[in-house]
């Protein structure tokens, strides 16, 4: 069963996110708590600090998991949404269609940029 | 001629909770922040690509989006997300079948899955209501 | 007369009915009728009054006045409910506003159409599937099926088919697709029952596009369903079922099996005759 199968992957992207974001938001958010801990700072968005980030190959590799992750996740729960609507099935069709590819161009994107910014030397 | 007359509630089935229980209004609210982190992220997506063009076009970047508007804008993309995040480990627990009891003969008066499971939607959020908190205090106040 | 001097004291409640004249169209519209109130008096019994002294061409769907038939499903001041299971005293409330379940056409005045109801019901085909079918169709004993098993799906079979669930669905209110709460019930109901053997044939429209996985437990069916069949917890069941198979943790059941002879069965001749009629009837 094919929707089985793609519920199945939104439910497991929900778990991954889960871990990937909580651990994206507290970084971004959580700079008091971690700063206390001596585990972060204050700044993350500094420009320093997101390029350090991105050098880390750790960073990288959770940044495109996190990216294809919440891409299928939240590409699927809209394309959820939008089947709820009575549209016509062709409309339907196009719908799964388009969020298919712009998920996989925006996971292309996503994966070069983090990859490009890895790369980079003495930022 | 007879006419039919269509009585579908539409949108209004989905935000507007009425006298439906406690369950209905987490649904309607579980799916907007969805939808709300989900524009974010989409734009998040290339904000954050600015990246590739070097420190430079970075800063600038985040200097264009250093005002109130932004900054309160961020705080309710971050309150969507604890809401969703919490709200939806008691959605994955329910919906692989935990967390809704067994099914057996009704008797009078009647329980059901969503009562037994009402302690749980409770604590999520209560949860959820102790994240916001520490994250209005942290990001307001604590952060400078 | 008593009735009289009751009569004197006797209360009274506003209806506020929705009405809908298919030979007109156009907007349905609330009218006002105000109705004497006596102890024990249901919704049902507010309109049968309304029909006999005010307007007899009111009209909905009723039948066994006391929450069997499924027919009187209506919006009742704000929720799906049966109108001969509800007194109106314990609406709590000095008016009764009454509409056709949303979610179905209205054919006229409180009058829902179930064609949606009875299409989906079908589409999950909610009967027995056995491979053998002579052996179905001129049995030669029963499927064997535990108590324990009987409990699996025991509360799902309570369904009478009101569509209460589907008028309360969030999903059902903008998809005319979705195969909705009391469907999706009705298959999961045969999936659990170990004397089927059409998983195959349940599960096309039940895990479907808009099957099962259209449901986000706003929970909404199983609150307002009379029977306490609860829906909400059937989809879920119909979830995991489907998740766990597909983590290879539950494989298909067999189909249970025709139940074998009894051993030490009393044969027809091993039961005592019955003594001769002591009464002999003359022609």
């Amino acid at each position: 069963m094919r929707e089985s199968r793609l519920w199945f992957w939104h439910i497991l992207s929900a778990v991954a996110i889960l871990f990937l974001l909580g651990l994206h938001m507290g970084i971004m958010h959580m700079g008091t708590v971690l700063e206390a801990l001596g585990l972060g700072s204050t700044h993350p968005t500094a420009t320093a600090e997101v390029f350090a980030r991105s050098q880390h190959l750790f960073f990288m590799i959770t940044y495109i998991a996190l990216l294809g992750t919440a891409l299928f996740h939240g590409l699927y729960g809209f394309r959820s949404i939008l089947c709820e609507l009575s549209l016509s099935q062709s409309l339907q069709k196009a719908i799964g269609r388009l969020c298919t590819v712009a998920g996989f161009a925006l996971f292309l994107y996503g994966t070069y940029v983090a990859v490009r910014v890895f790369q980079m030397k003495g930022v | 001629m007879q006419h039919r007359y269509r009585n579908n509630l539409g949108l209004w089935g989905w935000l507007g909770g009425g006298r439906y229980g406690f369950d209905r209004y987490a649904y309607a609210l579980h799916r907007l922040t969805g939808l709300g982190i989900l524009a974010y992220f989409l734009m998040h997506i290339f904000v954050t690509g600015t990246r590739l063009n070097g420190p430079e076009a970075w800063e600038s970047a985040m200097n264009f989006f250093d005002n109130p508007l932004f900054r309160v804008g961020e705080f309710l993309v971050y309150l969507a997300f604890l809401y969703h995040a919490v709200n939806g480990i008691r959605l994955v627990l329910v919906e692989l079948g935990l967390l809704v009891g067994k099914p057996g003969l009704p008797s009078y008066p009647y329980s059901n899955s969503v009562i037994r499971h009402r302690p749980v939607l409770v604590g999520a959020m209560v949860i959820t209501a102790v994240l916001v908190l520490f994250a209005g205090a942290d990001f307001f106040f604590l952060t400078k | 007369m008593s009735t009289s001097k009751e009569s004197g004291k006797m209360k009274s409640i506003v209806f506020e009915v929705l009405r809908y004249d298919p030979e007109k169209g156009g907007v349905p519209h609330l009218q006002e009728f105000t109705v004497p109130l006596h102890k024990g008096m249901t919704v049902l019994d507010g309109l049968h009054w309304i029909k006999e002294h005010e307007d007899p061409t009111l009209a909905w769907r009723s039948s066994c006045r006391m929450g069997i038939c499924g027919s009187c499903g209506m919006f009742i001041n704000g929720l799906p409910r049966l109108a001969c299971t509800n007194q109106i005293t314990q609406l709590h409330s000095d008016r009764v506003v009454i509409k056709p379940l949303p979610n179905y056409d209205i054919i006229r005045d409180l009058v829902p159409d179930f064609d949606r109801l009875f299409d989906r019901h079908r589409s999950v085909k909610p009967y027995l599937i056995r491979r053998d079918r002579i052996e179905q169709n001129s049995p030669t004993r029963e499927y064997f099926q535990s108590a324990e098993e009987l409990q699996n799906y025991i509360q799902f079979a309570y369904c009478i088919k009101c569509g209460l669930c589907l008028s309360a669905c969030p999903t059902a209110a903008t998809s005319d697709d979705y195969v909705g709460p009391q469907a999706l019930t009705q298959g999961w109901r045969y999936l659990a029952d170990t004397r089927d053997e059409g998983i195959e044939e349940h599960s096309e429209a039940l895990y479907s596009k808009h099957g099962v996985y259209r449901c986000h437990f706003a929970g909404a069916c199983s609150q307002v369903c009379p029977k306490g069949v609860d829906p909400a917890m059937a989809i879920q069941l119909a979830k995991q079922a489907a998740f766990l198979k597909s983590l290879g943790k539950c494989q298909d059941r067999p189909g249970a099996p025709v139940t074998p002879p009894i051993e030490n069965w009393v044969s027809e001749k091993q039961v005592p005759k019955a003594p001769a009629p002591t009464v002999v009837r003359e022609s």
